[in-house]
């Protein structure tokens, strides 16, 4: 599915002392199979443009399309859009409630109107898809471990079988092996189901090595819209708004500024690597 | 300061009539010995036991078996426990949580006036900690305008102004941006820096812990690894067998070497890549044109 952000503007407590405009003009459009990423500092309205995707919070100018259909019109039906789009807010696993794994996953899919075997084999699959396994099912959610948690979490969006993917900061608080098996889960589903992803993340290395996109966010406004290479190549300006570049790509500007010939584009340690190592060997030429 | 001799905790889950159903050993024979004014990190796998040792240093729980003793005070010593409290201050991941006060220099002011601390003492105590996490001139704002890195540096603050002997930090920099987790580490190694407090410092951000005297790594309720920063990002095998990471820095070191630069072991910082890789890529220019370095 296709979406598309029109001048969309969202002011929070319009008309009291607390009145702040948390998004201003925003046009953004992500198509059908993208992974894009989003950044930018705490409070810099990320969070709040995420909602607006699945229509959680009302634009209060604009306009949203869905696959060329503007959401906000009369007869439209923002139910459906509410399970196409999944959001996996921050810290999901606060949000399981249900005695067992099975049927935390199985909720989504009976208020759905799926009946309880149809629902039950939704579940199933996507509990295999997030790799949870199957001696935990009847387990109560709390029993299990903070990434073990997170992944129920995620399958029970994924039982909705969503079309576009948003998650919030899925690695907070996950240790180094748990943030690369929920990225790797996430950039599976994205690769072999094809389903958009809207990755929030204040993890700039995980941005660069995922995405093919990022949209840069800053005081309401987007800042950046671009390539991860082109992104980073702005560090100093993303620093001034509270963000950063991965590591190595401050090692590829200062080795650039000691006169080697390397990619300042390079964002992953795989580009890095090939570029330092080709600069070195040319080196070894007289 | 940190002393622990073969410390266990085990969780005890009973049923209705206290009969014990299991029991979890969560941390498991771990003996180890922080000196006065150290940097401490602590590394380990999400449910490796990190947060159960430092709810124990404060004393919030007490060692099913073994000792510890906080500055000479045994934490089963019931009569020494606001002593040991006050001599061991918490600091956690949720800014939202530890946040009470309606003001900012209100909430600094919490601790000491739990305390009994006389009100003028109170009044110089608030100033030096907020001056010492730069959040003095926010003394007057409501905390809940304030970014997570800034209410973070209040709860420091406020922990500070108990004059505690050593502050133990349990991911304290999980839920900020960049930005916020610069600041709360900068915060930090300035206290250890010029007040000497003892810090104790847990994470999941490998980058985070290059600048710490000291590294345990956890695994299983047991000390899995220990040494410096270097001797600990030396074993990124290691390191990632028990789930955990080196800085990407690091990796781009090591990946460069396997591939046959001829970089030192252990690498911590973009600068001292940098240096490296200049040194060694003049070498092999001289080398080239077959001149002697």
């Amino acid at each position: 599915m296709s979406l598309k952000l029109e001048k969309v503007n969202y002011v929070y407590s319009t008309g009291t002392a607390y009145e702040r405009q948390a998004l201003k003009d925003i046009d953004l459009e992500i198509a059908d199979g993208e992974f894009v990423a989003l950044i930018g500092h705490t409070g810099c309205g990320k969070s709040t443009l995420v909602q607006h995707l699945n229509g959680l919070l009302k634009a209060t100018s604009g306009a949203i399309y869905e696959n060329g259909k503007n959401i906000y019109e009369d007869g439209y039906d923002l139910r459906s859009l509410r399970s196409r789009v999944g959001l996996v807010f921050q810290y999901p696993e606060y949000q399981l409630f249900e005695e067992t794994v099975i049927k935390d996953v199985m909720f989504g899919p009976k208020n759905r109107g799926l009946n309880e075997e149809q629902a039950r084999e939704k579940a199933l699959l996507a509990l295999k898809q997030v790799g949870v396994d199957e001696k935990y099912f009847e387990q109560a959610p709390f029993e299990l471990s903070g990434g073990q948690k997170r992944r129920v979490a995620i399958a029970g969006i994924l039982a909705m079988e969503p079309e576009c993917l948003v998650l919030d900061e899925p690695t907070a608080g996950l240790d180094p092996r748990g943030r690369d098996e929920i990225l790797s889960l996430v950039s599976r589903l994205h690769k072999e189901r094809g389903i958009s992803i809207v990755l929030v993340s204040h993890s700039m290395e995980d941005v660069a090595n995922y995405a093919s996109r990022i949209v840069v966010m800053d005081h309401g406004k987007i800042m950046y819209d671009d390539t991860p290479a082109a992104v980073f190549e702005h560090w100093e300006e993303l620093e001034k708004v509270g963000l950063s570049a991965p590591q190595v790509t401050y090692v590829m500007q200062l080795l650039k500024k000691d006169g080697w010939d390397t990619d300042t584009g390079a964002t992953t340690i795989r580009e890095a690597l090939k570029s330092i190592l080709a600069e070195y060997e040319r080196a070894g030429k007289p | 300061m940190i002393k622990a001799r073969n410390l266990s905790y085990d969780y005890i889950r009973q049923d209705e009539e206290g009969n014990t159903e299991s029991v979890y050993r969560a941390v498991n024979d771990v003996s180890l010995d922080v000196e006065t004014g150290d940097f401490v990190a602590i590394l380990g796998h999400n449910g490796s036991g990190k947060s159960t040792f430092a709810k124990q240093i404060n004393a919030l729980l007490l060692p099913t078996e073994g000792t510890l003793f906080i500055d000479g005070k045994n934490t089963k010593d019931v009569e020494k426990l606001w002593e040991i409290r006050q001599s061991a201050g918490m600091v956690f991941q949720n800014p939202d949580n530890q946040i009470i006060g309606t003001v900012v220099d209100e909430d600094v002011a919490f601790g000491p006036e739990n305390m009994g601390v006389p009100r003028e003492e109170i009044l110089r105590r608030v100033e030096k900690s907020l001056k010492s996490v730069g959040m003095w001139e926010y003394r007057s704002h409501s905390p809940n305008r304030l970014s997570g890195g800034q209410k973070q540096r209040v709860a420091i603050a406020g922990v500070v102004a108990m004059q505690p002997k050593c502050i133990i930090l349990d991911e304290p920099t999980a839920m900020l941006d960049p930005n916020g987790r610069r600041e709360v580490i900068e915060a930090v190694l300035e206290l250890n820096a010029s007040k000497h407090v003892t810090i104790i410092l847990i994470t999941h951000y490998m980058e985070e812990v290059i600048r710490a005297d000291k590294v345990f790594v956890m695994d299983q309720g047991k000390i899995a690894m220990q040494g410096t920063p270097r001797e600990i990002f030396t074993q990124v095998e290691k390191l990632r067998e028990l789930r955990l990471d080196v800085p990407q820095v690091t990796l781009l070191a090591h990946e460069l070497k396997e591939a046959g630069i001829p970089l030192p072991n252990g690498i911590l910082t973009v600068e001292e890549l940098r240096w490296h890789l200049n040194r060694l890529r003049k070498r092999r220019m001289f080398q080239a044109r077959g001149e002697v370095e």
